[in-house]
């Protein structure tokens, strides 16, 4: 059985929907000139440790085909590095490398590569193979991070990140998934993974939905969801906010991961963040766009991003 | 806000222009809103053959006129190597073709629409024409004529009247024996009427013959019918040359007068011309469009009707994809269906208006589905972006040569029609899919899949609706509103209807 809602009822909700999203939020305090800056991961960072915004440190860059063959010597030093796409789409040609034996390079599965993989994989890279509409790109070398394991037993594969929805400088909303036998290790959500609202105050699971029903526990692991916490919570909230400076887009989907030692790290800034985090968080998401407007409206003076982010943490605050 | 305020303006400024001008034609210049009855339009054809000499060849028609009933319309002349001019320097319209050198049997043809309507007749120069030269009469035949003349003048009142009374005596089924002196010998309706013309030169009338074409007498190898030209003193009259009938049938094309000639063949011989006719039904707004046309209005004037008409059916064509972008628009933004590739559904959808929907739909399924399955292999030869889709448009082109032809040995000749479909779309098609299966599984392909086709088949549906292709048509500036209201949807911030439900749960709950 299908069931539908009025368009009354989900107003009331304060849910936003796509045309919503993208003829208010997107086209209206996303300047196009500025997409580039999120789109190329390697700008991103640029600009993020221009502004010292923690990022996963880049090693190097790999532009021409050319400079391949001094990679052997470029990265002796690095047992542990990640290779990944400058314009990448959907996470694909990501190459992480977790040690080393001998000449050969170690992947997280424990399968050994010989060099000559890795220099296929960067040249698959530089021609496009995993890039928007095959644009030729650049392939980016960057540290592992080394993920905190406040998720162990929470996800079934792989570690999940947290997004966090900055509407003009202020953290309005976020989520982590975790991805299901099901998602195939997938962290999407209509793919099944496990969509885990976060309280922005605490930084603790309000609910989770896997298909758009709410569950109590992982399908896999079997773990109780709402006992995740994720630590850090008020650095990561203040690294959020602080996106909106650096990269200037009033509608920003911010991308986050724990690492063990540095704490929180900015994986990926998105121009054009979904919808779904409404469904994870069971509640929408336009009356917080509201206060915040009227917040701006009401506060002439610019804020720094601490001070919207603690006034985030403090209004959005569950019950 | 400004940019809002800019819109409703623009809006309002699209629909006025827009229905305003569609409301003139419509009611100032009586545009049907409706395709209308269907009327009949006949096809003439004049199939010119004469033998080339080798030299330069100059070949004039004289073309068929409007009468008051019917409107003529040239609309081509097919003949290689021949150039074509319509030339309306002299008396009356000529069709002239002309080549350098030409040697062998030609074929010419010239073909022309004939709608009903008020056409501007033909009309003679100022001034009576020059009073006849008197033909000669041989005895016995002169004192037969000089009789029949005599009774036929004492029991008529004018030219026009003496003509209907020669036109009886000689037709007459029980003839007397000057009439049978007269017509002993003669051959024919042809032979008959030109007595007719000799005896009204004789007696001083000026009258020549009509030749046209009847178009009730639809067919092939068609004969020009001839008919009574009389001047009356003040214009000429027309009369049946057997019935003494006044005027000619609605359905009567007059081609050539009088000593005009037909056709005119210089370096070259043996010429000889054929008419065939052709009627079809037709929903025709004609008779408002020769209203504009007498009128000059400069809507009418400026419509595609001003075009010719091979011009015409490619827009007929092109003003059917803003309707498909409205469906496309409409079921995107406000129902929510995702679709593969943004316009591809339109075009998809042209497709179908050739192939039929049934067919069409089973093509695309079997061309896209095999699309697949070799595009799954060639994803496993890791290759770059361009070279991939070359591949698969090459993989198109022999599915669609490998489909024409099984299927026409299995007596499908429905599968012929899979050419309609533009294979650099289908190829693209194919990749996209390809690409979604691997990323996102196959469950989305199909969603994405089926809304392309269910979008597909509704513009389909709309496209092809009689009313709605006839109104764009006939009314391209309803394009101006199909613009505001695309501007208007632009600007929908509500719901779609897919996400009533995707976001039910949200409802469901307290806030």
């Amino acid at each position: 059985m299908i069931r539908f809602a009025t368009p009354a009822m989900l107003r009331r909700a304060g849910v936003a929907g796509m045309n919503m999203r993208n003829v208010r939020y997107i086209a209206q305090s996303n300047p196009r000139h500025l997409y580039p800056l999120v789109d190329n991961k390697l700008r991103t960072k640029e600009i993020a440790e221009a502004g010292n915004i923690a990022v996963p440190k880049l090693i190097g860059v790999v532009k021409f085909s050319g400079q391949i063959k001094d990679l052997p010597d470029f990265l002796a030093s690095h047992d542990q590095f990640v290779i990944k796409p400058a314009q990448g789409s959907g996470g694909k040609g990501i190459l992480v490398i977790v040690g080393r034996k001998g000449d050969q390079y170690i992947k997280p599965s424990g399968t050994a590569i010989d060099f000559t993989d890795v220099a296929r994989h960067i040249n698959s890279t530089l021609s496009g193979l995993f890039s928007l509409g095959g644009k030729p790109d650049v392939a980016m070398i960057e540290t592992m991070v080394q993920f905190s394991d406040v998720f162990d037993g929470f996800s079934y594969e792989g570690v999940p990140d947290i997004r966090v929805i900055v509407f003009k400088g202020y953290p309005i909303m976020a989520m982590t998934r975790l991805s299901t036998r099901a998602s195939d290790g997938k962290a999407n959500l209509h793919q099944g993974a496990v969509g885990v609202g976060l309280d922005i105050g605490t930084g603790r699971a309000l609910r989770a939905v896997q298909y758009d029903v709410p569950t109590e526990i992982h399908p896999d692991t079997g773990a109780e969801l709402s006992k995740l916490k994720v630590p850090h919570w008020k650095d990561l909230i203040h690294l959020a906010s602080s996106c909106y400076e650096v990269a200037g887009l009033g509608y920003l989907g911010v991308d986050v991961v724990l690492d063990r030692d540095r704490g929180p790290l900015i994986l990926e800034l998105n121009a054009r963040p979904g919808l779904a985090i409404q469904i994870a968080n069971g509640m929408g998401m336009a009356p917080r766009i509201e206060q915040v407007n009227y917040e701006i409206m009401r506060k002439m003076r610019p804020r720094s991003f601490q001070e919207r982010a603690d006034w985030s943490m403090k209004e959005f605050q569950a019950e | 806000m400004q940019g809002r305020l800019q819109l409703y303006i623009w809006m309002i400024v699209l629909i006025c222009l827009g229905l305003g001008s569609t409301a003139y034609k419509n009611l100032s210049l009586g545009f049907p809103l409706v395709p209308g009855k269907k009327t009949t339009v006949w096809t003439v054809q004049a199939k010119v053959n004469f033998v080339g000499l080798g030299k330069p060849v100059k070949v004039s028609l004289n073309l068929p006129d409007d009468t008051e009933d019917l409107i003529v319309i040239d609309s081509g002349a097919a003949s290689p190597g021949f150039g074509f001019q319509r030339s309306t320097s002299g008396p009356e319209p000529l069709g002239v073709w002309s080549a350098r050198e030409v040697k062998g049997p030609q074929t010419l043809y010239y073909q022309a629409r004939v709608y009903r309507g008020d056409g501007k007749p033909y009309l003679e120069q100022e001034g009576a024409p020059k009073p006849p030269k008197k033909p000669e009469f041989r005895e016995p035949k002169a004192t037969a004529a000089d009789t029949i003349l005599a009774d036929a003048f004492f029991r008529s009142a004018d030219a026009e009247t003496l003509a209907v009374r020669l036109v009886q005596l000689l037709n007459s089924k029980e003839p007397d024996e000057n009439v049978r002196a007269l017509k002993q010998g003669l051959k024919g309706s042809a032979e008959k009427n030109q007595l007719l013309l000799d005896l009204l030169h004789t007696a001083a009338v000026p009258a020549r013959l009509l030749r046209g074409v009847e178009l009730k007498d639809v067919g092939r190898r068609q004969k020009l019918q001839e008919r009574l030209e009389i001047f009356n003193g003040k214009n000429w009259v027309v009369i049946h040359p057997n019935t003494a009938e006044p005027g000619i049938s609605e359905t009567f094309l007059p081609w050539q007068r009088g000593d005009q000639w037909l056709l005119e063949v210089e370096g070259g011989r043996k010429s000889r011309v054929n008419f065939s006719v052709n009627a079809d039904e037709r929903a025709a707004s004609s008779a408002a469009l020769y209203l504009g046309r007498e009128q000059h209005a400069g809507l009418v004037d400026f419509s595609i009707f001003s075009l010719p008409v091979d011009v015409q059916n490619t827009f007929a064509v092109l003003l059917l994809i803003p309707i498909g972008a409205l469906v496309v628009v409409i079921l995107r933004n406000l129902v929510g269906l995702r679709t593969s590739g943004t316009f591809m559904p339109i075009l998809i959808a042209l497709s179908f208006v050739q192939t039929t929907l049934l067919t069409g739909l089973v093509l695309f399924l079997v061309v896209v589905g095999a699309g697949l399955v070799i595009r799954s292999y060639l994803s496993r030869l890791n290759l770059l972006l361009v070279p991939r889709i070359a591949s698969v448009i090459i993989v198109v082109i022999a599915l669609y040569v490998w489909l024409s032809i099984v299927g026409f040995k299995m007596g499908l000749t429905e599968v012929l029609s899979v050419t309609f479909f533009p294979m650099i779309i289908i190829s693209w098609t194919i990749e996209r899919m390809s690409v979604l299966w691997e990323e996102e599984g196959a469950k989305e392909v199909l969603v994405q899949g089926g809304g392309s086709l269910l979008t597909a088949t509704i513009a389909y549906l709309v496209m092809t609706e009689r009313h709605i292709s006839y109104l764009f048509f006939a009314f391209p500036e309803m394009l101006l509103v199909v613009l505001a209201i695309i501007l208007a949807i632009g600007q929908y911030s509500g719901f779609r209807l897919t996400e009533l439900h995707r976001f039910e749960p949200l409802a469901r709950e307290e806030p």
